[in-house]
């Protein structure tokens, strides 16, 4: 009995020692990866810190001149517009999909005839090509032939001027993003709706909870990690879209809707300014990670709580 | 029994209100794509017609023929399949082994780095590569633009597979270790096999967002290395006033991912519900 236990611990102390040795090992799958990211990845970012400190000449030279590029921004009136107006959009951009995603979630968690074609044409904005649909849409913005401005007047509506007016231009290019991607937000918030446990809403019948009830103490706290998550990712998403915005009105009219990334394109592949390129993505790339860490800050309060 | 029909009338008003709200968020995404056909399928005078036509009559494939006959779009579709097969397996073949090992070896830091290069801006990748490749003397190949793509498919594939191979049970693979198996075999034999699910996941969704990939080929793609994206952009530029070509080049780029779409619907929810991974 004794000696059986001895060998049984000793053959499990062998196993956990086999399996850090092999936990090192482990490491040469990931080697082939490990090149590319440096190739294509690590060595771009330390590139762009390099860049970012050097004026480039179109003839190839670079000329070291510190931290001229980033002064030079930080005095950019341009540059500071086009941080206001990406964290406008970037704000609608994130409300609406992740008010609507929730909403979405829960109806499709509920069973309905035909819940998977409804499911799948819900997904499709998120999953096309997005110069297609920005060509669609663009179309459908038209002020004078557009079918919007038709199903508009058709409902005895005023015409809105869509993207072609600086009023109006980024709530407009914000509705497109809310389309496209409204469904991710679905998808985040089903996966936590599939995981709830059964009990607490059978307590909640019991004592005779109504739905908004039950939703608001039960099903929102449960569900809020998940949204949470989905606002993390969906708020990345909206600081660097490009696609859409380039697509539909290339930054315009005038500069209207000229976001860091359009601004970030133009100074680099219209200008070929690549030295003040290079401080924009590293502003640019900062601002992104602080605010994804605030958020992830408000999650671990909200979990602390 | 007066309670229980009310409860039946409450539980048909509910059902109504379920239909109705199913409605209003399915037909705005129906609308766009339903619209999208309508526009290519009708002539001209149609399609500049107000008050709108909605259906075409009759429907005329003028369009496609025209986008075909005056863009070199045969090649562009050729492109962009050599640039999304090549960009998907080269990641297969490096990503999947290194989603085993960083689950393995359970290298978070390895992890955070895939999600960063997920956060990270595309064109902040593409300035020092653009560089790079013009300095290499192979801008107007297809060569960087396939490089390029794997910043999109292989955080895509890693991720997704270090997902699935960590929920594998590590008994079979431990026992084919006690039995004298090397670790490649007990990858190659034991847990390969066992996680084929993900691996489609990671294909179809590599392949997509690969397929969709716009700013890379915008500024690395030459007039004879263009992608779809990129073709339809330019068909953009240039024909500005005629929509039914337009919209006959969106929907002859957007229909191959649409109908993947429509085909592994069960694949990409579940790979999107658990990592919430999107390219660019």
């Amino acid at each position: 009995m004794a000696e059986a236990l001895t060998r049984a611990t000793g053959a499990a102390r062998a196993a956990a020692g086999r399996r850090a040795h092999y936990r090192r090992r482990y490491w040469a799958f990931a080697l082939p990866a490990a090149a590319i990211v440096l190739a294509v990845i690590v060595f771009p970012w330390l590139f762009t810190l390099y860049m970012s400190v050097h004026e480039w000449e179109p003839s190839g030279g670079a000329l070291f001149m510190g931290l001229g590029n980033y002064l030079k921004l930080a005095a950019d009136a341009r540059f500071a517009w086009a941080i206001l107006r990406t964290l406008y959009f970037a704000a609608l951009a994130v409300a609406a999909p992740v008010i609507l995603g929730v909403a979405a979630a829960l109806a499709f968690n509920e069973r309905f005839p035909l819940r998977g074609l409804a499911r799948t044409v819900f997904i499709l904005p998120m999953m096309a090509t997005p110069v297609a649909i920005a060509l669609v849409w663009s179309m459908m913005f038209h002020p004078q032939l557009g079918v919007l401005n038709y199903l508009l007047s058709a409902l005895g509506l005023p015409p809105a001027s869509w993207t072609y007016s600086a009023d109006t231009v980024i709530p407009t290019l914000a509705l497109v993003e809310t389309w496209q991607w409204t469904p991710l937000v679905m998808l985040i918030v089903l996966g936590g709706l599939a995981s709830l446990p059964r009990d607490p809403y059978e307590a909640a019948l019991l004592d005779g909870a109504g739905a908004w009830q039950t939703f608001r103490h039960i099903t929102l706290p449960l569900i809020w990690p998940f949204i949470v998550v989905a606002g993390v990712i969906r708020t990345i998403d909206a600081l660097k879209s490009f696609d859409v915005i380039y697509v539909i009105t290339q930054g315009g009219p005038g500069t209207a809707s000229e976001t860091i990334n359009i601004f970030l394109y133009q100074q680099a592949f219209a200008y070929y300014h690549l030295g003040y390129a290079g401080a924009v993505t590293v502003v640019f790339f900062i601002l992104i990670i602080a605010v994804s860490l605030v958020l992830l800050a408000m999650r671990q309060r909200a979990k602390w709580q | 029994m007066a309670v229980r029909r009310r409860s039946k009338a409450a539980r048909l008003a509910k059902r109504a209100g379920l239909g109705l709200s199913v409605l209003a968020l399915v037909s705005p995404a129906a609308f766009v794509f339903l619209w999208m056909l309508s526009l290519s399928l009708k002539n001209e005078v149609d399609n500049m017609a107000f008050p709108p036509v909605f259906v075409p009559h009759p429907p005329t494939f003028a369009n496609f023929v025209k986008v075909f006959a005056e863009n070199d779009f045969l090649r562009y579709t050729v492109n962009s399949c050599i640039v999304s097969f090549s960009a998907t397996a080269l990641a297969l073949a490096i990503g999947v082994p290194a989603g085993y090992g960083i689950a393995k070896a359970r290298a978070a830091r390895a992890a955070m780095l895939i999600l960063i290069a997920r956060i990270t801006p595309g064109l902040s990748y593409l300035i020092p590569l653009f560089l790079l490749f013009q300095w290499l003397g192979l801008l107007g190949t297809l060569t960087p633009i396939v490089i390029t793509h794997l910043v999109i498919t292989v955080p895509i594939v890693v991720w997704v597979m270090i997902g699935f191979f960590e929920g594998l049970p590590r008994e079979l693979e431990e026992a084919a270790l006690v039995d004298g198996a090397t670790i490649w075999q007990a990858f190659r034999h034991v847990a390969l096999p066992l996680a084929r699910p993900g691996v489609t996941v990671a294909t179809i969704l590599a392949f997509i967002f690969s397929w969709n990939n716009f700013l890379f080929g915008i500024v690395l793609a030459g007039r004879t290395t263009r992608t779809l994206p990129v073709a339809v952009y330019n068909v953009l530029t240039f024909e500005q006033v005629s929509w039914g070509p337009l919209a006959a080049a969106a929907l002859v780029v957007t229909a191959p991912v649409l109908l993947l779409t429509l085909l592994a619907q069960k694949e990409i929810v579940a790979g999107l519900t658990a990592g919430g991974v999107k390219g660019g």
